[in-house]
């Protein structure tokens, strides 16, 4: 008896962790919180893309034209998130941003390499080169949003919700956060893919309780629902 | 919260193959850092701390002929050697089974293969071997990990996060055991970068002192074994105490200036171990010698309140080993908390940081019980991770 009170009072801590609002920007397209934002017929170049969403959503941040690849996608994926429902009720130092993609942050490295290969025209760049680590992209997202807490930067081969969502959990189980914004995000080429989640406490008193979406729980299956089919 | 314990270790960098070289070279005060003329890895002379290439090979060998009934034969590259080396040596003295379900495998890279983009190496690798994961997969495959391993790249506090993360799932009891690695190349991509900078010393670096002026680079490659259950080994057993990660959300390659941040995750991970300044007997520092990284960590420390804590870095000796650096430093640093015994910080004559510190001048025996470890990287992140002795 004592055993299913226990196991029913785990299971309540995690049905009440939530995703209370996310972005998805993938082929073209930008959904956020299950409405389709942008949608462009016509296959845009990564930059294009980026850019013109960044434009119609009239962000104001002239430090995104700086960026490399992955944090003009994460930093876009993540505005969208916040533009839906704000952390401004949390201490910065307690909500944490933890991501994870496939190739790290190849494409810049390309870039960087592409400098130097050439001992006649060598001219590698500080501000190329800063960028040659993924976790840049949590720099610029935490820069923005002063965000002080816990950071990480995983790779897996594919999207991976299992791993975010474990991680995640523990950042909450074990009181080092008290929302988080978690996901993917990957650029290659013109190929992109960024999955932006914030999750926070339903029984938290900082969250904002109008949020223009109906929360979902915080799992793993939630995560590969949204990538799949939103 | 069940204990995390560190069964066994293992450094490899220019001092050394195990944890006892490297140790050994550290009391003896010699350092790794020469000046290095090779156009594959820069046009013109710099100071680096590298891994002997033909011992690197002969120690090799070895490794490949004991486990060559699981393995076809394979070319692996540089980095790849670095971690099935290090990561054999780390298990040889406790039997921790990488096929057991119950063992993580945690591995920290800032760059991985980056020299795979190099034109000499792409006729001998595929391509795939770029990503941090393939790399992570051929490791695991090499010893039979059963569990996929977890990736970590995290500039410069790579290895501290993930002794970090593979302590949480231990502590969570997720897992009951972790192997946690963490190695990075000298590769021509990243000197031309920090050149790039005007970060490089152009001599030894020196840690903390007035005349620093930049980090020397290093390669290397660092293991831990990790358990729930403490090892029967009769040395004092060490716990992973706490450990936190912070953002300075103030600049993507220049430090805070009020070190305040970093200073908010040591005070996260001393509350975690529920530990106080006065108990911390020695701080690992991350010590880089860049001006503004060391100015910054002396304000965090002194924001803790650790000031009068004897602090030392590691990187007067063997380099910045990048994705390596937390662990082989905290390897070091745990080995300091066994011996009781404090390592000379490298490259430091006269107190150069605006905040005070007492930087470790001379090779001394210490009680110690409980040690710290920082690191802080581009990206604007913080790692601080409490080691405690029972």
């Amino acid at each position: 008896m004592a055993d299913a009170t226990q196991q029913s009072f785990i299971r309540k801590i995690k049905m009440d962790r939530i995703i209370t609002s996310y972005s998805h920007l993938h082929d073209n397209k930008v959904i956020v919180n299950g409405r389709l934002i942008f949608y462009q017929e016509n296959i845009l170049k990564f930059a294009d893309f980026v850019k013109t969403v960044f434009k119609q959503e009239q962000i104001v941040y002239p430090r995104f034209y700086k960026m490399d690849a992955i944090s003009k996608l994460g930093f876009l994926a993540v505005e969208l998130v916040l533009k839906e429902q704000t952390i401004d009720g949390y201490d910065r130092d307690t909500v944490g941003v933890v991501l994870c993609n496939s190739s790290s942050s190849l494409e810049t490295d390309i870039a960087h390499n592409d400098t130097i290969k050439d001992r006649t025209a060598y001219f590698p760049s500080p501000s190329v080169f800063v960028y040659t680590l993924p976790n840049i992209v949590i720099g610029e997202v935490c820069i923005k949003n002063k965000i002080k807490g816990e950071n990480a930067f995983l790779i897996s081969e594919s999207f991976n919700g299992r791993l975010l969502c474990d991680y995640v959990d523990e950042l909450f189980n074990s009181k080092r956060v008290d929302a988080c914004l978690c996901g993917w995000v990957e650029v290659l080429g013109n190929n992109c893919n960024a999955l932006m989640v914030l999750v926070e406490n339903q029984d938290d008193e900082k969250v904002n309780k109008s949020p223009g979406f109906n929360p979902v729980i915080f799992n793993e299956e939630n995560l590969n629902f949204i990538m799949k089919h939103n | 919260m069940k204990p995390v314990y560190i069964l066994s270790d293992n450094i490899i960098s220019s001092l050394g193959f195990t944890t006892a070289e490297n140790i050994l070279s550290l009391e003896k005060g010699t350092i790794g850092i020469r000046t290095v003329n090779d156009p594959a890895l820069y046009p013109g002379p710099v100071q680096l701390s590298l891994v002997d290439t033909d011992q690197l090979n002969v120690k090799f060998s070895e490794v490949l002929a004991i486990h060559a009934k699981k393995n076809p034969p394979e070319s692996f590259t540089r980095l790849e050697k670095f971690f099935i080396i290090s990561i054999h040596n780390g298990l040889k003295s406790h039997p921790v089974a990488p096929g057991n379900p119950r063992t993580l495998l945690v591995i920290s890279t800032t760059k991985g293969n980056i020299n795979l983009l190099e034109n000499q190496y792409k006729i001998m690798f595929s391509h795939h071997r770029l990503y941090l994961w393939e790399l992570g997969n051929i490791v695991a495959k090499f010893f039979g990990f059963s569990n996929p391993p977890i990736i970590i790249s995290n500039a410069c506090i790579s290895g501290v996060v993930a002794i970090m993360t593979a302590s949480r799932f231990l502590q969570s009891g997720a897992y009951d055991h972790a192997v946690v690695t963490g190695g990075d190349i000298a590769s021509e991509f990243v000197i031309s970068g920090f050149q790039s900078f005007q970060a490089i010393s152009p001599e030894p670096c020196k840690p903390f002192d007035l005349n620093r002026t930049g980090l020397s680079l290093g390669e290397g490659c660092g293991t831990m074994v990790l358990s729930t259950h403490p090892g029967n080994t009769g040395a004092p057993c060490i716990r992973v105490a706490g450990a936190a990660t912070t953002n300075d959300a103030n600049h993507i390659s220049g430090p805070s200036r009020t070190g305040e941040e970093l200073g908010g995750a040591i005070r996260k991970a001393m509350l975690q171990a529920m530990v106080t300044p006065m108990e911390v007997g020695y701080i690992s520092a991350h010590g880089t010698a860049t001006p503004f990284n060391d100015e910054m960590e002396s304000k965090a420390i002194e924001f803790s309140k650790l000031s009068a804590v004897p602090v030392n870095s590691f990187k007067g000796y063997w380099g910045h080993t990048l994705g390596a650096a937390g662990i082989v430093e905290s390897v070091a640093a745990t080995s300091s908390l066994r011996n009781n015994f404090l390592y000379r910080s490298a490259g430091f004559e006269t107190p150069g940081v605006p905040a005070a510190l007492n930087v470790v001048t001379v090779n001394q025996p210490a009680e110690l019980k409980i040690c710290l470890k920082t690191a802080s990287g581009f990206g604007g992140c913080n790692a601080a991770i409490l080691y405690q002795k029972d």
